[in-house]
C-alpha cells in the first residue's frame, strides 16, 4: 500500500508540476468562474430577489461549472504524445493511477474554489463570519464525490467524439445529489442555523463520497485498460 | 552473431486481433530468446504496430496467448510490466515537463532508486545531457526521438519492443543507438524491432520476419547480405 | 447471408410477436380502464391516465435496473450479449420514461393545477431519463465495440447506484419545502376494480417491454451480421 500511495503521489505531483508550468487550464478555469459569478449577478431581478437569497445556489453552480472545465483537461494532457500509454505500460496499479489523477484534480478544483470564494463574498455581499470553517468543510465533502466521478468520466470522454460535450452530459446528473446537499448546507451555514439541521445532508454527502470514490476506483481499470 | 541459446523470453501463439469486425492479426506465432534480435518488416497496415502493442499489454488479443518470462501476459503482473520496454510512434512525454522531469517521473513509475540520477544518466547516454531543462515541444524530431528512446530504455527492460526507432535520427545517432542495442543484446536483452528500412537493422538482427496482411509470410535467421534478401522481400510484400 | 443473420431474424420475429400481443393487450387495457372500471370520485376521468402512467413508470424502472445489472455482469463476464441487452433495454427505457414524463403532466394539470412540479417521484424519473440519454449518447460517441461496451457498462453501474442518491436528496429537499399538491397522488387503498385494471396494465406493459427489448436485440444482431458480411466480403 505505501508503494501504491507513493505512485499515486508521483502521478498527482506530475500533474500539478505540469499545470504550474503552463497555467493555461488553471487561469481559464479561474476566469471562467469569475465570469459565471458576474453573469449570475445580472441574471436576477434585483428588486425581486436579493443577492443573499441567491448566494448559495450561485456559489455551487459556479463551482460545478468551473469543475467541469477543469475536469475536461484532466485526461487531455494524458492524450498528448500518448502519455497515458506510458502510465499504462508501467507497473502501476490502476487504483493508484486513479487516486493520483483524483488528487491532482482535487488540487486543481480546490484551487479554483478557494480563489472563487473571496470573489463570491465580494460580489454577493455575503458575510461569512464564523461560517467559514463549516463552508470549507462542506466544500471539501461535496467536491471529493463529484470530482471522483468526473475523473472517471473524463478518462472516458477523451476517448470519445465530442469529448467536451460528453463530459457534462454524463457528469451533470451525478452532480445533482452533492449539489443539492451542498446548497442546503451552505444556506443554513450562512443563516447561522444549528448543526442538527444539516446533519442529514452531511451524512448524504459522506455516503456519496464513500460509495462513488470506491466504485470509481474499482471501475477505472475497465475504462483505461483494453 | 548473438547466441540463440538464451532463456525463452517471449512466446506468442495463435495471436489474433480485430478492430470491431476488421481482423488485423490472423493467428501469429512467435518466440524470442534472450539475446535474440528479431527484425519485423512488412507493408503498411500489415499489423506490425498492433503486434507490438499486444505484446506490450496495451491491448488485449481477440484470441491467442502471450507469455513473457513464462508468465501469461493476461495477468499483467508488475514483474512482467517491469520487464517490457516499448518505443511507440509517439514519445509518451508530457509537453509541460522538461526532459529531465519527464524521465524522472518515468523512473518513479518503475519504482527505480534515485530516479533523478537514473534520468540524468539516461539523458547523457542519449546525448541529451545539455537538453535536460528543455520542454519536448522545443526539440527537433530527431532529438525528441532520442528522448523517447531514452524513456523506453530507462528501466533496463529484458524485452524491448521498438517501433521504427531510427525515424528522424541522423547517422551518428543511429550508429550510437545500434551500438547501445548491441551491448544490451550481449547482456541478454530480447529485441523486437519493427521497421520499413531493413538496411537500418540488418547487421543488428539475428532473425528476420515479414508480416503481410496479419500473418507471417516469413520468419527465418538473418543470413547473407541484405541485397540478396531484398528481391525475396519485395516478392513477398507485393503480392 | 451469414450464419448469424438467420437467428437474428428469428429473434426479431419473436420480439414482434410479443410486442403485437402486448399491443392487443393494451387495447384491452383501454377498454377495461375506460369502460369497465368505475370513475374515481374526486379526480374524475383524469385519473384514468394512471392506468398508463404507473405501468410505464414500472417498465422504465425495470428497464433501468436491468441495464445496471447487465452492466455489472458484463464487466465480470465480458459477454457481448449482456452489452447488447443493456443497450436494447436502455433504448426501450427511454421510450417508457418519455411516456411517463408526458402522461404525468397531462394528469397533473387538472389535478394539481400545474403541468410540472418537483415532486420526488417525477424528479427522480426525469433524472433516470437524463441518465438513459447520457448512456445512449456515450454509446453513439465511441467507435470500437469493445470499448463502447466497457464504457457504457461503467456508466450503467454508476447510474444504478446514483438513483438512490437522487431519490434521497430530492426527498430530503421536498420535505423541507411547501408543495403545490392539491390532492395526494395515488391513494394507498385502491378499490378492487381499479387495482385489477392497474395490475393488468402493468402486466401488459411488462410484456410490451419484453417485446420491444427482444425486437431491438434482434435488430442489433442483424446489424452486426450485416456489417460482418460487408467486412469479410
Amino acid at each position: 500500500m505505501p508503494d501504491s500511495l507513493r505512485l499515486a503521489l508521483a502521478i498527482a505531483g506530475k500533474d500539478i508540476r505540469a499545470e504550474l508550468r503552463s497555467r493555461t487550464a488553471l487561469q481559464s478555469a479561474l476566469v471562467f468562474a469569475a465570469l459565471v459569478l458576474v453573469v449570475f449577478n445580472f441574471a436576477r431581478d434585483p428588486t425581486a430577489l436579493s443577492a443573499a437569497d441567491l448566494a448559495p445556489s450561485v456559489l455551487w453552480v459556479t463551482f460545478a461549472l468551473a469543475a467541469m472545465v477543469a475536469l475536461n483537461r484532466a485526461f487531455t494532457v494524458e492524450r498528448e504524445n500518448a502519455a497515458l500509454d506510458g502510465l499504462l505500460l508501467a507497473p502501476v496499479p490502476r487504483e493508484a493511477l486513479f487516486i493520483g489523477k483524483l488528487l491532482a484534480n482535487l488540487a486543481f478544483v480546490g484551487t479554483v474554489e478557494l480563489v472563487t470564494l473571496p470573489l463570491f463574498v465580494l460580489f454577493f455581499n455575503v458575510s461569512l463570519g464564523h461560517a467559514l470553517p463549516g463552508l470549507l468543510g462542506v466544500t471539501a465533502l461535496a467536491t471529493v464525490g463529484f470530482v471522483a466521478v468526473g475523473t472517471l468520466f473524463s478518462a472516458m470522454a477523451v476517448r470519445t467524439r465530442f469529448a467536451e460535450l460528453m463530459l457534462p452530459v454524463l457528469l451533470l446528473p451525478f452532480m445533482v445529489p452533492p449539489l443539492i446537499a451542498a446548497v442546503q448546507v451552505t444556506s443554513r451555514l450562512l443563516a447561522d442555523r444549528p448543526l442538527s439541521e444539516m446533519w442529514g445532508w452531511l451524512r448524504l454527502l459522506a455516503l456519496y463520497d464513500i460509495v462513488f470514490v470506491t466504485l470509481c476506483m474499482m471501475t477505472f481499470s475497465a475504462v483505461v485498460d483494453e | 552473431m548473438p547466441s540463440h541459446d538464451g532463456a525463452l523470453l517471449l512466446e506468442v501463439s495463435g495471436l489474433q486481433r480485430s478492430f470491431g469486425r476488421v481482423p488485423i492479426l490472423r493467428g501469429v506465432d512467435l518466440s524470442l530468446r534472450s539475446g535474440e534480435a528479431l527484425a519485423v518488416a512488412g507493408p503498411n497496415g500489415a499489423g506490425k504496430t498492433t503486434l507490438l502493442r499486444l505484446i506490450a499489454g496495451l491491448m488485449r488479443p481477440t484470441a491467442g496467448r502471450i507469455r513473457i518470462l513464462g508468465q501469461s501476459l493476461a495477468q499483467r503482473s508488475s514483474p512482467i510490466r517491469r520487464s517490457i520496454g516499448l518505443l511507440s510512434h509517439q514519445s509518451l512525454l508530457y509537453d509541460d515537463l522538461t526532459l529531465l522531469e519527464n524521465l524522472t517521473f518515468a523512473a518513479r513509475l518503475y519504482g527505480l532508486d534515485r530516479p533523478a540520477e537514473v534520468a540524468a544518466s539516461a539523458l547523457e547516454e542519449a546525448g541529451l545531457a545539455r537538453r535536460g531543462a528543455d520542454l519536448p515541444p522545443r526539440l527537433s524530431r530527431g532529438l525528441l526521438q532520442r528522448a523517447a528512446i531514452a524513456r523506453a530504455l530507462l528501466h533496463r527492460p529484458k524485452l524491448l519492443l521498438l517501433d521504427e526507432p531510427f525515424t528522424a535520427l541522423d547517422a551518428s545517432a543511429s550508429e550510437r543507438l545500434r551500438a547501445n542495442l548491441r551491448d544490451r543484446l550481449a547482456a541478454g536483452l530480447g529485441l523486437v524491432v519493427v521497421t520499413h528500412h531493413l538496411a537500418e537493422v540488418w547487421q543488428l538482427a539475428s532473425r528476420v520476419a515479414v508480416l503481410v496482411d496479419g500473418s507471417w509470410a516469413l520468419d527465418q535467421p538473418r543470413e547473407g547480405p541484405l541485397e540478396a534478401f531484398l528481391p525475396h522481400y519485395h516478392r513477398l510484400t507485393s503480392a | 447471408m451469414t450464419a448469424e443473420a438467420a437467428p437474428a431474424a428469428g429473434v426479431v420475429r419473436r420480439g414482434l410477436i410479443l410486442s403485437a400481443l402486448a399491443l392487443i393487450g393494451l387495447a384491452g387495457v383501454f377498454v377495461l380502464a375506460l369502460g369497465l372500471t368505475p370513475v374515481e370520485a374526486r379526480q374524475g376521468l383524469a385519473q384514468k391516465i394512471f392506468y398508463l402512467h404507473v405501468p410505464a413508470a414500472w417498465s422504465a424502472l425495470l428497464a433501468f435496473s436491468l441495464v445496471g445489472i447487465a452492466s455489472a455482469l458484463y464487466l465480470w463476464l465480458k459477454d457481448a450479449r449482456l452489452d447488447r441487452f443493456a443497450a436494447a433495454s436502455a433504448e426501450v427505457g427511454v421510450v417508457f420514461s418519455a411516456v411517463m414524463l408526458t402522461t404525468g403532466p397531462i394528469w397533473a394539470k387538472p389535478i394539481w393545477g400545474t403541468w410540472w412540479t418537483w415532486d420526488a417521484r417525477l424528479t427522480l424519473t426525469l433524472f433516470v431519463f437524463f441518465l438513459f440519454i447520457g448512456y445512449l449518447a456515450l454509446r453513439a460517441a465511441v467507435h470500437d465495440p469493445a470499448e463502447r461496451a466497457r464504457f457504457s457498462a461503467v456508466v450503467g453501474i454508476l447510474g444504478m447506484l446514483l438513483v438512490p442518491f437522487v431519490h434521497l436528496s430530492v426527498y430530503l429537499f421536498r420535505t423541507l419545502h411547501p408543495q403545490p399538491i392539491v390532492l395526494k397522488p395515488s391513494a394507498p387503498s385502491l378499490p378492487p376494480e381499479m387495482l385489477t385494471t392497474l395490475l393488468v396494465s402493468t402486466l401488459v406493459f411488462t410484456v410490451l417491454y419484453l417485446g420491444f427489448v427482444t425486437t431491438r436485440y434482434g435488430l442489433a444482431l442483424a446489424d452486426e451480421a450485416r456489417e460482418q458480411a460487408r467486412d469479410s466480403s
